[in-house]
């Protein structure tokens, strides 16, 4: 049909009214994103060949000394240390989200949407508070350990009495009471996946809604095993929500600030956390930059793959 | 008012690579039913948006009335157009959306209300002021955009394919209603459609249009009766058409051999050399079949189909190995039954001008 | 899933008891703390932990809060400030991506959703950099200038998303009308689009009083907004004090989320989930 479509985009403007109207419509916005972006971005980038100055100022050097340090034993610890929980988290946030998408999606429709949406409302408040919140469980007075010292301790140690179990039984008898749940690794991995989890049930959901059920059912027809028919046929079908969701979930983990902060001990530091104490403490802004600059360069990394994947965002 | 209503002047718009009009030249006379006619992506429509304004031609002219438009813009141009979707405004009542033009011509609260109620009556759709589109039948949204252009009494009225979305019924009985209210109110129409009987039925001139092309231009008789090339024969209506080459001239007929071995008899027309390589085509109309010959130049061939469409009945012929023609025959008589059963030997007749030749 | 409502599905019984418990159970995951928070908002006791009864003083204790006041008072004064900034060059902004193809499109459209795309830490040590560099003093207009920096990708998004919808010969139809470009803006475009912008708004909106990193890094003394208050206050210990105000903070965010997301639909538009 020769009648324009339904959608737009009219192609370049057809005379100096027009093009006079398009700019003026994009550069409050382009000065912004470029003075308030995309040169802040530069410039972190060009600190971070310089050097800090004696009293926390900048010296526009030329080095590549702070990407050196980067491979001091301390950082790369730090970094390994951040990599692990961000990967464990997508890992998590994937045994957790796939099935909980799947759930979703074999809903009748009109629930569909009442349950995305349920989803997604806490996902879009304060994660302070929400991250608040799960300190409120995991510290040494809080909720967990209340309900553990309070009585589910002493309970499964008279349970695994009744039962034959020594395996168990010593295991309590070592467990501390109360569980240090607060100040470690864990409790961050906890709360990191609590903040993203719905970021890996969308594109999850998106590519298992689009399946074809009767392929399924075919496959369940010929594997006779649930399975195998799930390996084989559902897995690799929705393999790009799960390389969405994957990116959407590891990457923010690997910018975590909030989360290792408020959960996580001083033994518990993230890449976030450096960044964060080199420019407010240690006002080494090259070093600062550099790091983040570094963790930008793996974001964007990510989001190629993302993109690349053909998913939907 | 001498001079044209709308001419183009070797108008050309390209998108990008694409050449959707290709240095076309048209005069549509004042007050007349113009209809642009083609297939899906001839041209007709982006033609027809060059006239409103829509687009800005990438090479010639565009004059309506005697001013030319270089790059008015639509709101500047004193035409209107009905669109194909209608294009009514969701967000406001019909009494808005047919007053909209006048009010962005600062006419009296008075006046719009008159000339709202006239234009609603006009269209047969009194009473629906309050009423907002979406409450309204397809037809009766046609006929609001209809009124909201009508109402600013321009001087040419653009309509894009406004009947395609209406089922067949209403449809023939809107084009009837369009052509009437044209005669009534006397401006010029200028219609697209890709559907040739539509535009048969309705306009006053038709330019056939194809890749961007003005292939022919005239009144329904004649580019029905005299299609200019084989695509307009093939275009308008039916045609049979037969490969030949041009063997011999006899006072007013020109002998055609079909397929080196079947000689027709065709009227004689300028141009023609001999021993060239011609298409002949015939309308289906106006072949009658008959038992025996009923001139010596009557053409034989065999009865391969039988189809009967109610009002008449169809026959497939076949004259050589590789030609086929279709002979339609009303079915005057009751209960007459196919005069010819498939099998038979049959004679075919037309009158030499009926055949045209047209360039292989 | 196509066919899942016209087959029964095969799963065994087992296999889809085990699911739902499994979605189930996520739900109450999601929840349970937020509403274990709020919970304990209303405990009577001081810690925070053990419920001693039911009691709205911690509420009181916020209203008296002067400090909070401020905060609250930034707060809004940076959202109210940044939404409307970034809701009119973010609708802007949309109108041209949607109408127009011109050079450096591509680059730009790059540039527009960098913001969303990129970690909180880096853009708030980017702009922290930048103003320290450029002796820009920090105080409420860093932060206000910080918010728009992202909230305006939001809100065109967001926007866009609406304006996909919109069918040009809208606009055809008003200028073939005798409408010129903005008239037709004003009286066809801008009110169907409208729902789209009131919900990119409210979306700004949220997002800026619940912002914590970035306004972190971009503050200045004295410029505190209830997000970095909260974050002092758990820094120095946990009361119920902070379960009230956390409380109050979600309910609202969570209010606007909603308003925003029934905006969107309202009108015939797809949500925006994301």
């Amino acid at each position: 049909m020769e009648t324009q479509p339904l959608l737009q985009t009219q192609g370049k403007p057809r005379s100096r009214r027009e093009t006079w109207r398009l700019l003026s419509l994009i550069s409050p916005s382009l000065f912004w994103l470029v003075v308030f972006f995309l040169i802040p971005l530069l410039l972190v980038f060009a600190i971070s060949y310089g050097q800090r100055g004696t009293y926390g100022g900048v010296k526009w050097n030329l080095t590549l000394e702070n990407y050196g340090r980067f491979f001091d034993p301390l950082y790369l610890r730090i970094f390994g240390r951040t990599v692990i929980i961000a990967l464990v988290t997508t890992v998590l946030c994937l045994l957790i989200g796939y099935p909980l998408a799947y759930f979703i999606a074999t809903r009748p429709s009109r629930w569909r949407n009442v349950l995305l949406l349920l989803l997604m409302v806490p996902f879009w408040t304060n994660f302070l508070i929400r991250t608040y919140a799960w300190l409120l469980l995991l510290r040494d007075q809080g909720f967990i350990n209340l309900f553990w010292t309070g009585g589910l301790h002493d309970f499964l140690l008279w349970l695994s009495a009744a039962l034959p179990l020594p395996i168990w039984r010593t295991l309590l008898e070592a467990t501390s009471t109360p569980l240090p749940l607060f100040g470690t690794d864990l409790a961050i991995i906890v709360g990191l996946v609590y903040g993203w989890l719905p970021d890996m049930v969308l594109p999850c959901y998106a590519a298992i809604e689009r399946l074809d059920y009767s392929l399924v059912e075919a496959a369940q027809d010929l594997y006779a095993n649930r399975t195998r028919s799930f390996l084989r046929v559902v897995l690799p079908l929705t393999m790009s929500g799960v390389v969405a969701g994957s990116v959407l979930v590891f990457i923010p983990s690997l910018g975590a600030y909030v989360t290792p902060d408020l959960l996580g001990g001083a033994k518990s530091i993230m890449i976030g956390n450096v960044i964060y104490s080199q420019f407010m403490s240690a006002r080494d802004y090259p070093f600062g930059s550099a790091i983040s600059f570094v963790l930008m360069a793996i974001m964007l990394l990510g989001t190629l793959i993302y993109f690349r994947s053909g998913a939907e965002s | 008012m001498p001079g044209y209503a709308v001419e183009l002047k070797k108008v050309s718009k390209h998108f990008g690579a694409v050449v959707a009009v290709d240095d076309i030249s048209l005069s549509i006379n004042d007050g007349e039913f113009f209809s642009l006619l083609g297939p899906s992506g001839c041209g007709k429509t982006t033609t027809l948006r060059l006239i409103a304004g829509f687009e800005l031609p990438t090479a010639g002219e565009i004059y309506i009335g005697e001013a030319v438009q270089g790059d008015t813009p639509p709101y500047r141009r004193p035409v209107n157009t009905v669109f194909q979707n209608y294009a009514l405004f969701p967000h406001m009542t019909i009494f808005q959306n047919v007053a909209f033009g006048l009010e962005m011509r600062k006419v009296s609260k008075e006046e719009i209300r008159q000339r709202v109620a006239e234009a609603l009556e006009m269209v047969q759709l009194p009473g629906m002021e309050n009423r907002k589109p979406e409450q309204l039948s397809g037809g009766q949204q046609q006929r609001v955009a209809l009124a909201r252009a009508l109402v600013n009494r321009p001087k040419l009225l653009l309509l894009d394919e406004p009947l395609g979305a209406l089922d067949l019924k209403l449809r023939k009985a809107m084009q009837l209603e369009l052509k009437a209210l044209q005669h009534r109110v006397g401006i010029t129409f200028v219609y697209v459609t890709h559907d040739q009987e539509e535009a048969l039925t309705m306009s006053d001139r038709i330019a056939v249009m194809n890749e961007g092309h003005v292939l022919q231009v005239g009144g329904p008789e004649g580019i029905y009766e005299q299609p200019a090339n084989r695509f307009v024969a093939d275009f308008i209506g039916e045609t049979n058409f037969l490969e030949g080459r041009t063997e011999g001239r006899r006072a007013d007929e020109i002998v055609v051999t079909i397929d080196d071995v079947l000689p027709i008899h065709t009227s004689l027309e300028k141009g023609v050399g001999m021993g060239e390589k011609i298409t002949v085509a015939i309308r289906p109309e106006k072949i009658s079949v008959h038992a025996e010959p009923p001139t010596p130049q009557a053409v034989p061939g065999v009865v391969e189909e039988v189809i009967y469409t109610g009002t008449d009945t169809r026959y497939l012929v076949r004259l050589t190995e590789r030609s086929i023609v279709t002979v339609r025959q009303q079915n005057v008589g009751v209960g007459a039954g196919a005069s010819f059963a498939v099998g038979a030997q049959v004679y075919l007749h037309w009158q030499p001008e009926s055949a045209r030749l047209l360039k292989a | 899933m196509k066919g899942t409502g016209t087959r029964k599905k095969r799963a065994s019984r087992w296999g889809s008891r085990l699911l739902a418990a499994h979605g189930v159970t996520s739900y109450l995951f999601l929840y349970l703390p937020i509403v274990i928070l709020v919970v304990f908002s209303f405990n009577a006791s001081q810690y925070a932990t053990v419920w001693r009864g039911f009691s709205l003083k911690w509420y009181g204790t916020l209203l008296a809060n002067a400090a909070l006041g401020t905060a609250l008072k930034n707060t809004l004064i940076v959202a109210g400030a940044s939404t409307i900034i970034s809701t009119i060059f973010g609708t802007m902004v949309a109108l041209a991506m949607e109408r127009y193809n011109f050079w450096g499109k591509l680059a730009f459209d790059s540039l527009l959703y960098l913001p969303i795309i990129i970690p909180d830490i880096s853009m708030a040590v980017m702009l922290l950099l930048f103003f320290v560099l450029t002796k820009i003093q920090l105080g409420l207009l860093t932060i206000i200038i910080s918010h728009v920096a992202f909230n305006i990708s939001f809100v065109a998004v967001v926007v866009r998303a609406r304006l996909a919808y919109f069918d040009i010969s809208l606009e055809e139809a008003a200028q073939d009308l005798y409408a010129n470009e903005w008239q037709t803006f004003r009286r066809v475009t801008l009110p169907l689009i409208m729902p789209g912008i009131l919900g990119g708004a409210l979306l700004a909106f949220t997002l800026s009083i619940d912002d914590f990193v970035i306004t972190f890094f971009t503050a200045g003394p004295g410029s505190t907004t209830l997000p970095l208050r909260i974050y002092s206050m758990v820094k120095l210990g946990v009361t119920p004090e902070i379960n009230a105000l956390s409380s109050l903070m979600l309910v609202v965010s969570m209010g606007l989320v909603l308003l925003s997301l029934l905006l969107q639909r309202g009108g015939g538009g797809g949500i925006e989930i994301m």
